[in-house]
């Protein structure tokens, strides 16, 4: 019995595990290793021979590279600007549809809509809505934010996709946060209010601390998808103007299948995957300590 | 909560309409801007068409070969869907069930891959699955998607399978039943729940995939809805009738779906809510 038993244990194993692994593997782990590799040389995509160049790819991006920097930059205030927004409208966005209203139910379906269209075709939804709906809009209202050049110059670039991004993805948080705040322990709320709390009181004191996980994941969410803002990029301003509006995995494309640079590439891309890397275990880290221990 | 419908909920209740209407507006003028021809538009964006035409409808559906590329997208969505389902499935339950330093190794492999984005992946990548014969191929990308959804699949499964009594499973091992009868006959419909968040959120990825396919399909007959609508753009941005009518098209059937099947998507999204 003993090692045929363990023969058929090994076996089915192989047999149950070894497909998801056998692509996994294929598709996720050998690039990975290879990207590594290739960030230390000059590889075009195209040649046969390969040159180690050492850290002279890294070097270079991280010294040597407006562009890169100007992304990384871009980027940067985009996820922040994004995370908090986001989260902030998703959570008001809870806690009016926990309430006693009567379209709740329909509301939360209203609000999550727009998260079931991919980027790209929001983005070229929205550059119709900002070339040409808002001015309308301003000239019935004159509201003087609908007359601004939208998507014409830096600073209205960057809101722009501030703009899209929360229109997409806060009905998504919002039924993340739902779901938590259905989950509280109603007692306890009871209890706070026969105590006299107010409802502020029992915001900040009892729900607030009760969604802190719900925070977490929210939280990683946002800042993950924000960092590694691509489609709605390519499609609202496609970089522009001058660039200004370069997310940094859009500068990693362009960088590998525009300018053919495939070392320079995958050196960005392993700098980009530190970082996603690092920004996600020490969000995690962090927020994991402020959880509220039942 | 206890408190009647006051004028503070009626007034909360008007405001979150009123949002919902602002909510909506892109809509709007994207329905409205879909039958009007391109003076039209210059005209007046915000007002409703004086006559409906269709034509920029008929000529959308031909530029973009809609039937065609709705077919490619539902054909990798529906196998490769399916195809992870299963592989992710199993795997994660063998590896719940055979706890050990193997099944916690593999677990962490695959849970610490979901962190990697997939710009850092794409150069390689292009390059890795040409010398293995998948580009420019449905069934290519299909085994792709494999790939990319497996380690987030079992996630989800994993998550779930421990909370699954292992009773039953042990009576049946004793009667005498195969690992892989067991699977299929036993564990899999008490699975139900997450498979249906695993086929929503699985889905709602994939449809709107756009990078992957860009990169790995060339050829004009295998198009997604994502990659025709990009070259339908690169084409023909500024002539707004036409561009309205192909997004208000390449929109519908996603629409459609979610709005028959919401519930689900919902719940299913308020359960999964951990995809990176």
């Amino acid at each position: 019995m003993g090692i045929n038993r363990r023969r058929t244990v090994i076996l089915n194993h192989m047999f149950f595990i070894g497909p998801a692994f056998l692509f996994f593997l294929a598709i996720v782990l050998i690039p990975f290793l290879l990207g590594t590799v290739y960030s230390f040389t000059t590889w075009n995509g195209i040649s046969t021979t390969i040159t180690w160049v050492g850290f002279d790819n890294f070097v270079k991006v991280l010294t040597n590279d407006s562009q890169f920097l100007q992304s990384f930059i871009f980027t940067t205030k985009f996820t922040i600007a994004a995370v908090v927004i986001t989260n902030l409208i998703g959570f008001l966005f809870a806690l009016a549809l926990t309430s006693k209203i009567r379209s709740r139910n329909l509301l939360r379906t209203a609000f999550f809509l727009p998260n079931v269209i991919g980027g790209l075709i929001l983005g070229f939804i929205w550059q119709f809505i900002f070339i040409r709906g808002f001015p309308v809009i301003g000239e019935l209202t004159s509201i003087p934010f609908f007359n601004l050049p939208w998507l014409g110059d830096a600073s209205t670039a960057f809101w722009g996709l501030v703009i899209v991004f929360t229109w997409q993805i806060s009905g998504y948080i919002m039924v993340v946060y739902i779901a938590a705040l259905q989950s509280i322990d109603y007692s306890l709320v009871e209890a706070a209010r026969i105590d006299g709390a107010s409802k502020l009181q029992i915001l900040y004191h009892i729900t607030l601390p009760l969604v802190v996980p719900a925070f977490t994941v929210c939280t990683f969410l946002t800042l993950s998808w924000a960092f590694k803002i691509f489609d709605l990029n390519l499609a609202l301003t496609n970089g522009g103007p001058y660039d200004s509006s370069q997310s940094i995995a859009l500068n990693i494309y362009l960088e590998a299948f525009q300018f053919n640079r495939y070392g320079l590439g995958t050196a960005k891309a392993v700098v980009f995957f530190i970082i996603v890397a690092t920004i996600s275990l020490a969000q995690v880290y962090l927020m994991k300590r402020k959880e509220v221990q039942h | 909560m206890e408190q009647r419908y006051s004028w503070k909920t009626l007034t909360l209740e008007s405001f979150m309409i009123l949002l919902a209407c602002v909510f909506f507006f892109p809509f709007y003028f994207v329905i409205v801007n879909s039958f009007k021809t391109l003076s039209a538009i210059m005209l007046g964006a915000g007002a409703l068409p004086e006559v409906y035409m269709l034509t920029n409808f008929t000529e959308a559906w031909s530029a973009i070969a809609f039937p065609r590329v709705l077919l490619n997208s539902v054909i990798i969505n529906l196998f490769s869907v399916i195809g992870l389902v299963i592989i992710g499935s199993m795997a994660s339950w063998r590896l719940a069930r055979y706890p050990g330093k193997l099944s916690t190794f593999l677990l962490i492999l695959f849970v610490s891959a979901m962190i990697i984005p997939f710009q850092s992946i794409m150069i390689p990548l292009v390059q890795f699955t040409q010398w293995l014969g998948l580009i420019d191929s449905l069934h290519g990308l299909i085994v792709m998607y494999f790939g990319f959804g497996s380690a987030f699949t079992i996630f989800l499964f994993h998550g779930f399978i421990k909370t699954v009594p292992i009773e039953v499973e042990e009576a049946a091992t004793m009667d005498g039943c195969s690992d892989i009868r067991l699977f299929w006959s036993i564990v899999l419909p008490l699975l139900r729940p997450m498979v249906a968040t695993a086929i929503i959120l699985n889905s709602l990825w994939i449809w709107n995939d756009f990078l992957l396919p860009l990169l790995v399909l060339q050829d004009k007959e295998l198009r997604t809805i994502p990659l025709a609508v990009y070259s339908f753009f690169s084409l023909y941005s500024k002539q707004w009738g036409l561009a309205m009518a192909t997004l208000l098209m390449s929109i519908a059937p996603i629409l459609v779906l979610f709005l028959l099947l919401q519930k689900h998507i919902i719940r299913g999204v308020a359960s999964g809510s951990v995809k990176g």
